[in-house]
Order: C-alpha cells, then structure tokens, then sequence
C-alpha cells in the first residue's frame, strides 16, 4: 500500500493520520503540498486530512476543492485509485464532486468534539475489511460542518446501492439517539459509486492507541494496509 | 522632526499617562515628543507592559530551578523536561477585549498566548483556559459565556491545537469584568530556544506575518476628537483573529528556525510594533531603526502613529543573518505571508522611526524600558476574618441533599458544554481528558508526558489574599501529583481591582506573597505569567484571582493515574487531615448563602510531605485511583470519582469528632482520596504514613462497589441522579432553561 497525505495550508490533522498510516502498514506515506500537480507514481490510497484547509472562511473546502492537486486527485479516483477524505477531507470531497451532498453546520450549531460510535455499514470495501457489517466502533468526531445534507434522490440513492459506510449511534447502536449533528440518515461517511472513494466525519486516525481513547479506529487502517487492489 | 499636533495635558491624559509620568518624558528626552513618541511612550509605560504597579512585589517570586532554562522576562517560560525536551509555556490574560466582545476577545486571547510560545521555537501542544464569568443570572452572562467558548474554540480548533483543560467560575464580582485567561504550552529541543535579544550591526529587522492595520489603535484613550479627523478611526478597539494566518505563520517561523537564519525573534503581541522593536534592541544593548514606509499594511494611508500602535494579529518581528534573508523570504511566500525587511540594528542605542523621509520618533531605547515608571503604591492587608468552629454551623438539610445541590452548582457543576466545543483531542496525544485532576498529554511518541492544569479559588483569595495565593499554587500542585506527575513549574496570571486602591493594591501584594511562599516550599517556580490590573467596574473590583497554570513531568506517560473508581471492592483511604473546614467554603456559599469566614489554611510543608507520598504510591503501583479534594471537600471527591468509574461506594467512616456535613463538605487542605486493591497495600501505604515523620494521616472510609454512593446514615444516591444533577445545570442554563 503505497499512501500520500496531501497537506493543505490549514491542515491540521495530517500528523494524526500520518501516525495511523505509520502504524498501520509499517512505513511513512509520502506527503503531497497543495501547490503540487502529480501524485507520486505508484499511489495507491490518497488521503485529504482534517483542518480547515484555508482557514475555511468560506464553505468549508470550497477553496482546497480548487487546489491544482485536486486535479490530480481527481484522475486517481478516476482510475479507481483509493481516496480517504477526513472531517474536512469529507467537505473537500463533497466540493470536488467525487462525492454526492453538502455538509451543512451542525443542527446545535456548536464545535462538537467528543468520542462517538458508528455503526460499520459494510465490510466488502477496501477501508472496512477489518471490520464487520453492523459493528459499533468508537472513534471521535471534532466538527462545527458535519451535517450530511442532500436531495432525496441522492439519499435513496445512497441508500440503495449500499454507500453509507458509517452511521452515528449510541452504544447500544440506536443510530436516531446517536447523531450528534443533525445528519439525514444518521450518515456519517459514504462511499463513491465504485466504493473507491470514502468520505467521512469521524476520526479513526484519532483511535489507534489503547493509550489515548482506544484502538478502534485502527481497524480503517489496517483494512487499507491489507487491501491488494479490487477484486 | 517637526510636532505636528501639540501635546496637551488633555493628549497626555488621554494617553494613559499621568502628568508626573509626563514630567519624567521630558526630563529624558530633553524636549517635548511628537505625537508618535508619546504614543510609543503610553505603550511601553502602561501597566500591561511595564509592570510599573507590580515589578516591586513580583521580584520577591522565586524563579530558578535546576531545570528552569529561562524564567520570566522572555516570549514564554522554558524548563527543562529530560531527553534533549524543553517545555515552552505561559498563561496570559484577554479580559477586557473579551468583555466587549467575547468571541474575537478570547480568539485573540489564544493567538497571543500561542504566538509566546511559537516565538520561542517550541511546537505548541496544549492549550488551558481558566475563565470567570459573572453571576448566573446577570443578563449578559450567557451571551459572554457562549461567544468566550466559542471564540477559544474557534480559533484553537482551527489553528491545531488541543485545548485539554481549564476552570470556569461564576460570581457577581466578575458581572462587570470576565476573565479570559488563556495558557499554551509547546515542546522544542533544549538546545534550540528562541529568544528576543538582537545581536549584530546592521542586520535586517524583518516584519513576518499577517499585515498591519487600524485595528487594536490604543483602546479607548483614542477615541478622541483631537486627532479623530474621519470616522475611519472610530474601529473597535478589540482585535480581530485569524487561526489561519497563526498556523501559517508558526510553520513558517519553525521552517525559518530550521534554517538558521533566526538571530532574534519577537511576537507582535500587546502594543504591537513598538515593544517588540524596543525588546529586541534594548536587551540586545542595540539600537533600532525602522523605516515605516516598508510595513505592509492593509489600509492606506496610515500614520506612523497608528502603525507604531496597531495591535493586528498574527506578526512577528525578527532579526535575520543577512546571508540568509533571501531564503528566509522564500519560506515566507511559500506559506503565503507578508515578508518585509523593515529596518536594521545599529549602534547608536536609539530607536529611530522614519515615515514619508522624515523621522517622527527618536528615543533612546534602553530608557523606554529601563526607566518607566515604578510604583511603590500603597496598600492595606486584608482583615482576618473569624475561624469558624463547625459545631456552630448547623447543616439545614440532609447531607445528601446538599451532595446533589452542589454537585449541580455553578461552579461544580460537569463543564463538559463547555470542552467538548475545544478539540481537545487533536495530535492523537491526549491521554487524560478535560474532566480529570490534571491533563495529560504524551510527547511525541513517548513515553514521556506533560499534566497540565489551570487553578485558583478567588473565594479563598478574597478571604485572605496570603492564603489564598498559597492554595492557587498548592491546588496545581495536587492536581498534578494526583495523575501521577512530578510538579516542575507553574505561570502565573495575576488578576487584580484597581492598584491605586490600597485595599486591591494589598490583594496583590498578599496573593504574590503567598504564591512566592508556596513555590519556594514546593520547589514549583514561577517561569512565565502576565499581570492584569484596573479589572473593575464601578469602583468595584473582581474578586482578586491569581490564576496558576501548573506544569509537571511524567516520565511514563502509560502509567498516569486517574480519579476513577477501577472496580468494586477496593477499599477508600482518605489522605490528610480533616478538620472540618466550612469557612469560605462551596458549601457555606450554596447551602447557606454565606460567604464568610478565614479560608482553609495551607500547611506547605506537609503539603509537600504528602504530595511526595502520594507520587511514591503511584509509582509503586500501590494505588488505583487518586484524586484530590478541593471545592466541596470529601463528598463532592467521591462522587466525582464514583461518577467517573460508573462504580458506586459505601462509606462507613469519616474522620472523628466532627459534625457530619463539616466532615464531608469542609475544604481542609494537603488531602487525597485513594483506592486501594488488596489488604497488603493498604498495609504498605499505613507503614508509610506512619514512618512519614510528619503529622499526616489516613483513615479509612469504606469500599467501592454497587450503583451508587452511600454516605453515613443517608439514603443511597444512585450515580445516574449524581449524573444527572452534575451533567444538567450547564447545558440548560445556556439553552435558556435554567
């Protein structure tokens, strides 16, 4: 698995997820500047990081979605190549139209970072083989933008082709009583039409110690670190 | 240089300064100043950065330590942490800026502290804040209370930082006057410390950073009509912060460090251009020239007044090797910031600003520090209040009923509305959550770690300024100990009324007092802190809160140890002695509406005897909970503990000889509670008690387990009803509801 971490000027989690990459498959992914036009050759996963990627004053993404990387990134996903985007990595996503829908802030309007467990939509993709259909994980979220909102279309069709891989719920796995921030559907990450790119809110890369706050999020990476190309 | 605008008494007055301070200009330049030079005076010569009211009383703080690398007097604090780390840290306050308009007050509040730290080379780590709020019920506490947290979140979240604790109060004396007090804390190697003293002739001073604009021109002293000639200059007074620009610029300046090229650096904080010029040259024995045509600024047409005052966010100023500036500039643009070489150094120990050709100040450089005004101001001690004997305070409800009042009292009340809007979780490195005694972060990949904590009792302060100054330093201390950290050194923010009364002016002669005496005892000195002074409204001023940030050194971080109960069936031991302190405590303030009485005294010797002990149980592994008691004594520690391991207690002994509730709710100092797992241990820790050579003490309490927390002769109380009560006031209060 070889990783690139792009790092936008207001990144400011790509230290956390380099961690976790580290980790995970034993060496460091190679971290792309914002400014660059290429992607290493040879990338496998590309990973757009949590921060607020020029100071998103703006919509959240909406400058980095216009970066020339993105361009770059773009044709990787086109090729089938994996894409993980993060909190904001989900926003850029959804700006660059790798992903369908918008996120919105948060219905209590308020910064939320706390621990947060997910229900594991499914485990046939290449960032969920380590995990099982309908385990509940916990990881944390840290967002003040993480409402998915779209059309009702978008979300049946979403729904339908089984592309929601991370729904907020409770410890007991009540999704409706664990949605933090307003989410239809309780939809905490999706996928792309080909399962290739995933967006989502939480932060795995934040779970991969027993030390601080546990291992769960360890799974995501450990999935990716295994994956040997579609099958 | 001509005088544009004569200088008036009104001018003079409207600058801060008195006519003596005026006289004492005078005499030292040997002329009247321009405009410009009287600006530049009021900046250096305010008490923010003069400390002409405290210097005196501030030289009796201890400072030095073996592991203290640079004391008070630079950007931040620096203490040595082991394997080649120091630890960079300082607390500063943001009160009035907050006050007027509480989200961009408290953002730029964390960008100034964050900067103190970043200037100095170190990666910042962790945030803290400690914040005062008036009175519940004052019809602008919520707003203030919602756009603070809001701001500190807003601009630590986005910058990249965690914000992994703090304290929150409420009391009337703050109805007019928050505090914001606001603490960062960063890591570099020992060896690479950054620091504000210029060296060479002739090298290029170099403005970094985010451009200059009107905003932050002087507060108040300028709206004036004098020289007030559009409504232009009419700005708010507070500034306004961009986390963005802040990560930029700590990036940029870690790749410049990296470089090489940094001779001296100097944030652009409080009074802007001008101090951070005159501290680079006046500690380098240089003088410094700047040419102001070369400032980047964001409006047209600026005077050289408005920017030697201008307080814009996110600058910095440094001294470069001139081989390397055009390297340093190419990291500057990569990050896309503003990158200027606005003067030099030079021999001739003045500090010359040119504008337009002409020079509209010349002043020497040493004196605009060295020979600002230093008051001795009068001051009165506190009288001492009576020593309460519980046996005269009678409990008018059930002990049980006052456990849930206070556990759901403003000030003891679960702040987690509060934390969870900070990313307290970014960096992948905090180990030990808001909530705890102390934070803990690790360093780096370990297994080195930092706890971390923000403490006063302003009551305590109130009550007797000597003891309480003693107890702000002694609780950071416990709070340190209790996770398992060895205290190193603490930052002070000195919170005050008005100096010019003698009565405020005694608080803070009492509280450094006492602060300066508990850090001596606790080997725990003073690198770093910042004094706000005046923080009162309409001759009354706040209760008198001297905010310490403690820092202590972990050298395993994967053994900290946490409050919560572990399991059931361990037994509880309270350490330290009880006599069943109710004066100025949480409980005579909430249950009988009383805020009187002397506070609880601190015994610092035996304060260090039992924290030393208490770290030895740690380290041997002969404890599994520890926390120590504070605002609302014994019962409000047990719950806390109960609540947090979601395991209930049944206590069936308190300390002897006293009136149930003064055992469970006195404030008694020095005193921790323990789980223990097996009879051994609890044998081993009685040995070491008893050989302790002091007059410590322990009893034993009574043994975890179950679903909720039984005291003496009371009905249980389930830990939901516990949870609830702690976990509600909050939220409702903010939502309108409470």
């Amino acid at each position: 698995m070889k990783s690139a971490v792009i790092t936008f000027p207001g990144s400011n989690r790509e230290g956390d997820v380099i961690r976790a990459l580290r980790q995970a498959t034993g060496h460091d992914p190679v971290s792309i500047w914002h400014q660059d036009a290429d992607l290493p050759k040879g990338t496998d996963l590309v990973v757009l990081p949590g921060g607020f990627s020029y100071g998103d004053y703006l919509r959240c993404g909406a400058i980095a979605a216009r970066a020339p990387v993105m361009d770059a990134v773009r044709a990787h996903a086109a090729r089938g190549g994996l894409v993980l985007g993060i909190c904001n990595g989900f926003q850029i996503l959804v700006e660059s139209g790798l992903l369908p829908g918008v996120l919105m802030r948060n219905a209590g309007l308020k910064f939320i970072c706390k621990m947060q467990h997910l229900k594991v939509g499914r485990s046939d993709t290449a960032f969920t083989s380590h995990y099982s259909t309908g385990d509940i994980i916990k990881v944390a979220i840290a967002h003040g933008e993480g409402n998915y909102v779209a059309d009702a279309e978008t979300i049946a069709r979403l729904e339908g082709e089984n592309r929601v891989a991370f729904r907020y719920c409770d410890a007991q796995g009540d999704t409706k009583a664990g949605n933090p921030n307003g989410s239809l559907n309780d939809i905490a990450g999706i996928y792309s039409e080909k399962l290739n790119v995933l967006g989502m809110m939480p932060h795995p890369e934040n779970l991969i110690e027993t030390l601080v706050g546990g291992t769960d999020g360890r799974g995501l990476f450990e999935s990716l670190s295994a994956y040997r190309g579609a099958a | 240089m001509k005088n544009a605008i004569a200088i008036t008494p009104e001018l003079v007055a409207q600058h801060g300064l008195k006519p003596d301070e005026y006289q004492r200009i005078l005499k030292l330049i040997g002329r009247e100043p321009t405009l410009t030079e009287l600006g530049i005076f009021s900046a250096m010569w305010n008490e923010h950065c003069s400390y002409k009211s405290s210097r005196l009383h501030l030289k009796g703080l201890p400072t030095k330590a073996p592991w203290v690398i640079q004391g008070p007097g630079e950007n931040a604090g620096v203490i040595d942490i082991g394997d080649g780390l120091a630890c960079v840290f300082k607390m500063e306050s943001h009160n009035h800026p907050s006050f007027i308009e509480p989200y961009q007050g408290a953002t730029t509040g964390v960008g100034g502290i964050l900067r103190d730290v970043f200037t100095m080379g170190a990666r910042p780590v962790a945030c803290l804040n400690a914040l005062r709020f008036g009175s519940p019920d004052h019809p602008k506490t919520r707003r203030l209370v919602s756009g603070v947290v809001a701001g500190i979140g807003g601009y630590g979240n986005s910058f990249g930082v965690p914000t992994v604790g703090g304290q929150m109060g409420f009391h009337s004396r703050y109805n007019g006057n928050i505090l914001v007090n606001a603490m960062a804390v960063g890591i570099a190697k020992a060896d690479e410390i950054f620091y504000a003293k210029a060296t060479g002739i002739g090298n290029p001073i170099v403005y970094l950073g985010s451009k200059t604009g009107r905003d932050g021109i002087h507060g108040a002293t300028m709206a004036s009509a004098a020289f007030d000639d559009s409504a232009e200059e009419k700005r708010p007074t507070v500034q306004v912060g961009d986390p963005f620009a802040e990560k930029l610029l700590l990036e940029a300046c870690l790749e410049l460090m990296q470089s090489g090229s940094v001779i001296a650096i100097q944030d652009m904080g409080a009074a802007g251009l001008t101090s951070s010029a005159v501290e680079m040259g006046a500690k380098g024995d240089l003088g410094i020239e700047l040419d102001l045509d070369k400032v980047p600024c964001r409006e047209e047409g600026m005077t050289a007044y408005e920017m030697m005052l201008s307080e814009s966010q996110e600058r910095m100023l440094m001294v470069l090797h001139p081989a390397k500036a055009e390297q340093a500039e190419a990291i500057f643009r990569k990050w896309g910031l503003d990158f200027a070489i606005i003067g030099k150094t030079t021999d001739t120990l003045r500090f010359v600003v040119k504008h337009h050709g002409e020079t509209m100040a010349d002043l020497p450089i040493k004196e605009l520090g060295d020979e600002a005004p230093l008051y001795d101001r009068p001051y009165v001690e506190t009288p001492k209040r009576p020593v309460f004997d519980p046996e005269n305070i009678p409990s008018p409800v059930s002990n049980r009923a006052a456990l849930l009042r206070l556990i759901g009292s403003p000030d003891l009340a679960s702040k987690r509305w509060v934390w969870e809007q900070y990313d307290h979780l970014i960096l992948g490195n905090t180990v030990q959550q808001p909530g705890g005694d102390s934070a803990v972060i690790r360093i780096g990949d370990g297994p080195r770690g930092l706890a971390l904590t923000a403490d006063v009792t302003p009551r305590y302060c109130e009550a007797d300024p000597f003891e309480g100054g003693k107890q702000a330093v002694a609780e950071a201390y416990r709070n340190i100990i209790s996770v398992g950290g060895t205290p190193r050194a603490i930052t002070d923010n000195l919170n005050f009324g008005n100096p010019e009364r003698p009565e405020y002016m005694g608080q803070l002669v009492y509280c450094i007092r006492g602060i300066g005496e508990a850090c001596r005892v606790l080997d725990f000195p003073v690198v770093s802190g910042n004094v706000s002074l005046y923080n009162e409204t309409n001759g009354r001023g706040i209760l008198p809160t001297p905010t310490i940030g403690g820092v202590g050194v972990l050298d395993d971080v994967t053994r900290s140890m946490t409050l919560a109960f572990k399991a059931a069936h361990q037994t509880i031991i309270l350490l330290g002695n009880t006599k069943g302190w109710l004066g100025a405590s949480t409980w005579l303030v909430e249950i009988t509406g009383r805020e009187d009485g002397a506070p609880p005294p601190v015994d610092l010797a035996l304060e260090k005897q039992t924290g030393e002990l208490v770290l030895g149980l740690i380290r041997d592994g002969l404890v599994t909970a520890v926390h120590d008691l504070s605002d609302g004594g014994l019962a409000i520690g047990l719950a806390e503990m109960a609540m947090a391991g979601k395991i209930g207690a049944r206590i069936d002994h308190l300390p002897p000889g006293l009136p149930t509730h003064a055992a469970l709710f006195g404030e008694d100092q020095g005193r921790y509670l323990l789980t223990v797992a097996t009879n051994d241990q609890i044998a081993e820790i009685s040995r070491r008690v008893g050989t302790s050579g002091s007059d410590l003490i322990m009893h034993i309490l009574g043994v975890t387990g179950g679903d909720s927390l039984t005291l003496p002769d009371e009905q249980p109380i389930s830990i939901a009803a516990l949870e609830t009560a702690h976990e509600h006031w909050l939220p409702s209060y903010m939502a309108g509801d409470a």
